[in-house]
């Protein structure tokens, strides 16, 4: 299985890098200044496939705080603020989008 | 239910005590993601879109009171307050922190419960019958055998790296419940000729992206020889099923790609080398672990007593409620009762801790303490007294579990989908519930009949779709969510695989298709008393298909 | 790569010879299957011991001839997901009773080395020196077994049965 860093990386717009917290899982982005942040606009946005590669690598070597880190589609909105680029990362950005019969205590 | 005794608390404790080692390694970096991973999937630890899954092991779907109480402690102290009950009578927690884990698997371990094996490459948890034990129709019960295979099969040193996850369903009864047809191996209880008890063995059934229905290669094994057996099929997959690619991995390809005969001669080859061996099972043995299954004192009661009939006259509520969640019992005057996991509005399977503590209580109150998981996501009290059953219902009533539609078109099981897994291309929990808003009407719902809707949100199955009598698939089209719809599906002794319906249709447009194929239904039927699956039998799919896209 | 051989690092004494080359004239060599099962009896008329590397996709029942003369015998754990040397283990001991070295080399984490004890093998190529110093505690992580295995720890089910023959005192309920 190729890893993620041998794919030849190709984006289609702004990217972020996300990953799961290691000691809870929760849903981080990765920063400019190299810190996992659980919030999205924090994220460090890559423009070219260089510059996502270079930004995944450097989360991929740092799995002591966050694992599974791959390249994530974001949407610039009209205040130039990133947001989930697909249903998986709205999800995964702001929780299940099952009624709340099931989940009190959030 | 099966006791454990020192030799299985040992066991238990000492892999929680493995697992606090492994999550401190993972923690300090001696381990990488990569090692860690294998480790913390045998512990039944996922990571999912969220958080890690904490998916705990409910062997054949036999809980105590307690047990069910120390799983409503788990999910207040170190999770949101709630799980899911899943297809293969496991519980999952959906938000359990690693640094949590070794708290949480010592506070499960203290009640006899653990994740081992809920999740890699080695044999899963051994789902039988939700009604075992209790159900009129069955020879005996199959637990026991589960239990035998269950612990030959633990941290078991030759099949702890299989070439994939493997699973064994055991059934005893005339109608299966266990869906052993679908699984890699299938265990059948059944009489032969001579009147003795043994086994059918079939292999190589399975769903997800592949589906099979398993076949049989060996009609008649006596009890003796279960364990024997089941290591010579586990070491022909071990050493011959391909490793290249995961989706080719299952003994199902291995044995299409064999043929069922050329893979029955590989096993009784193996078997012949072993079958007098250390597996052979002594009378003793079995009787040994017999023993520690403990049935309850019932007493001796009439059937049908009155207060029953004069209440099912008085309160219509009471009486659809009986008419549909409490089946027959072997023992009379006793019935088995089914909790309704699945409120309308609410995603299939799940109960709060609150509910699990309230269903514990009455457990110890109705049911002799036991409480059973079945494969379709509700819960069974499987020894209730026919004279409770009233003030049973009005309990069951009050914490929300008595919703009258067990089997019926609102019962449906769910995979967590793209709300919850890493895995899934579309949700599917959304999905069930705006169809458990469409088919609220439970006179509707009556008259429908048994109708199992199946839901998965990708192709791994884990919602069984493929053997729903209305199966739906999520995929992903373009960045969308679109639904592929099957009809006809069974997983029972009469097991089948879905016939597609049509080209998939949108997530809006879901709940609409499957009520105009209920509707097709209604009107195609020869008699209210042809069930579902038997006029998709009788006509195929081609006027269900007309119905539905005719409206697109 | 540390040799564990018995719970202690051993010097590995075998040469391996991995190509064509000509054998040594003495002294314990390694050769692969191939050419073992190509030029067996001229191999094992040497005066010295033999070891076998055998890969994890093919039989032990076509090394099984040679079993008796045959000194060690390296199976081969290409991914540590990789299970099938623990059945061609199994086999080696259990069925053909071949009691030389049986040695597993390849990817090995620690948390494996039990399986690997139990299936049968008494040498390990670990990849890590400090996965020596956890062999032992490896080793020590479990004391009950539910299946019997060829490597003689008794397995519940004989505890068990023993148990029974004295009365034990009354069990907790669950």
């Amino acid at each position: 299985m190729t890893s993620p860093l041998e794919q030849k990386l190709k984006i289609a717009g702004p990217v972020v890098v996300t990953a799961n917290r290691l000691r809870d899982g929760a849903v981080v982005y990765r920063t400019l200044d190299g810190r996992w942040s659980n919030r999205l606009d924090e994220a460090a946005v890559a423009n070219t496939a260089p510059a996502a590669t270079a930004l995944l690598a450097a989360s991929i070597a740092d799995d002591i705080s966050a694992v599974g880190a791959y390249v994530a589609p974001v949407r610039i909105n009209a205040n130039g603020q990133s947001e989930p680029g697909n249903l998986r990362e709205s999800i995964r950005h702001a929780g299940p989008t099952v009624a709340p019969a099931m989940t009190p205590g959030i | 239910m099966y006791l454990y005794d020192e030799l299985d608390r040992t066991i238990v404790a000492e892999r929680v005590a493995e697992f606090r080692d492994q999550v401190g390694r993972r923690i300090s970096g001696a381990l990488t993601e990569e090692e860690f991973k294998l480790l913390r999937l045998m512990n039944g630890v996922y990571l999912q879109l969220h958080a890690y899954m904490l998916r705990i092991s409910i062997p054949y779907g036999t809980l105590s009171s307690r047990q069910l109480r120390m799983l409503a402690h788990v999910g207040r102290r170190y999770d949101r307050n709630y799980g899911h009950f899943t297809t293969r009578q496991n519980i999952q927690f959906n938000w359990i922190k690693l640094e949590d884990l070794p708290n949480a698997t010592a506070d499960l371990a203290s009640a006899g419960l653990h994740g081992m094996q809920t999740s890699g490459n080695c044999v899963r948890n051994i789902t039988t019958d939700q009604w075992a034990g209790v159900a009129p129709d069955e020879i005996e019960d199959p637990r026991i055998w589960a239990e035998l295979l269950r612990q030959h099969c633990t941290m078991h040193p030759e099949f702890s790296f299989l070439p994939r996850k493997f699973k064994i369903a055991v059934t005893a009864a005339t109608h299966d419940r266990a869906a052993v047809k679908v699984h890699d191996i299938g265990l059948r209880l059944h009489r032969n000729g001579a009147g003795e008890v043994g086994f059918e063995v079939l292999v190589g059934g399975g769903l997800g992206r592949t589906p099979f229905i398993a076949k049989s290669i060996r009609p008649f094994l006596p009890k003796r020889d279960i364990l024997s057996y089941t290591e010579a099929i586990l070491r022909v997959y071990n050493q011959f099923a391909r490793r290249d690619n995961i989706y080719k991995a299952r003994i199902k390809i291995l044995v299409h790609d064999l043929g069922a005969e050329a893979f029955a001669r590989e096993v009784e080859a193996e078997w012949q080398h072993i079958k007098d061996g250390p597996l052979a099972l002594d009378p003793a043995v079995v009787a040994e672990i017999a023993a520690r299954f403990r049935y309850p004192d019932y007493a001796r009661l009439d059937e049908n007593p009155p207060e029953l009939a004069q209440l099912r006259n008085a309160d219509r509520r009471f009486d659809t409620w009986l008419g549909n969640a409490v089946a027959n019992h072997k023992v009379p005057g006793y019935a088995i009762v089914t909790l309704s996991l699945k409120p309308e509005g609410g995603p299939p399977g799940d109960a709060t801790s609150d509910q699990m503590d309230a269903i514990a209580d009455l457990a110890d109150r109705y049911s002799f303490g036991e409480i059973r998981v079945g494969h379709e996501q509700n819960l069974v009290f499987p020894h209730v007294a026919q004279r409770d059953l009233a003030e049973l219902w009005r309990a069951l009533d009050a914490i929300g579990v008595a919703t009258p539609n067990v089997g019926l078109v609102s019962d449906i099981i769910a995979c967590p989908g793209l709300d919850y897994c890493s895995l899934a291309n579309a949700r599917a929990i959304p999905v069930a519930q705006e169809l458990t808003r469409r088919f609220r009407d439970l006179d509707l719902a009556r008259d429908l009949g048994r109708l199992h809707i199946n839901i998965s949100g990708c192709i791994n199955a884990c919602g069984h779709h493929h053997v729903g009598h209305i199966g739906i698939l999520g995929v992903e089209k373009n960045g969308e969510e679109f639904y592929q719809i099957t009809l006809g599906g069974r997983a029972d002794e009469r097991a089948e695989l879905g016939a597609l319906l049509g080209p998939a249709v949108p997530y809006g447009k879901v709940a609409d298709a499957v009520e105009e194929v209920v509707a097709a239904y209604l009107e195609l039927r020869e008699r209210p008393s042809e069930k579902f699956v038997e006029t998709v039998k009788r006509l195929g799919v081609e006027p269900f298909k007309e119905r539905v896209y005719a409206t697109h | 790569m540390p040799l564990i051989k018995n719970g202690r690092v051993t010097e590995d004494r075998y040469i391996k010879i991995l190509d064509d080359a000509p054998l040594p004239e003495d002294g314990p060599v390694i050769v692969p299957a191939a050419r073992f099962l190509a030029d067996a009896e001229e191999i094992l008329r040497r005066n010295a011991p033999v070891g076998v590397i055998w890969p994890n996709n093919r039989r032990v029942a076509e090394l099984e001839p040679y079993l008796d003369r045959v000194s060690l015998v390296i199976l081969v754990f290409p991914s540590f997901k990789d299970g099938r040397a623990y059945s061609q283990a199994r086999q080696l001991r259990e069925r053909y009773g071949f009691r030389g070295e049986l040695r597993a080399t390849g990817q090995i984490l620690r948390d494996q080395f039990l399986f690997q004890v139990r299936a049968g093998f008494d040498a390990l190529d670990v990849a890590k020196a400090g996965d020596v110093d956890a062999f032992a505690a490896a080793l020590a992580r479990y004391t009950v077994f539910y299946q019997p295995a060829g490597e003689g720890r008794i397995a519940a089910a004989r505890q068990r049965a023993a148990r029974l023959a004295v009365p034990a005192p009354g069990e907790a309920m669950l």
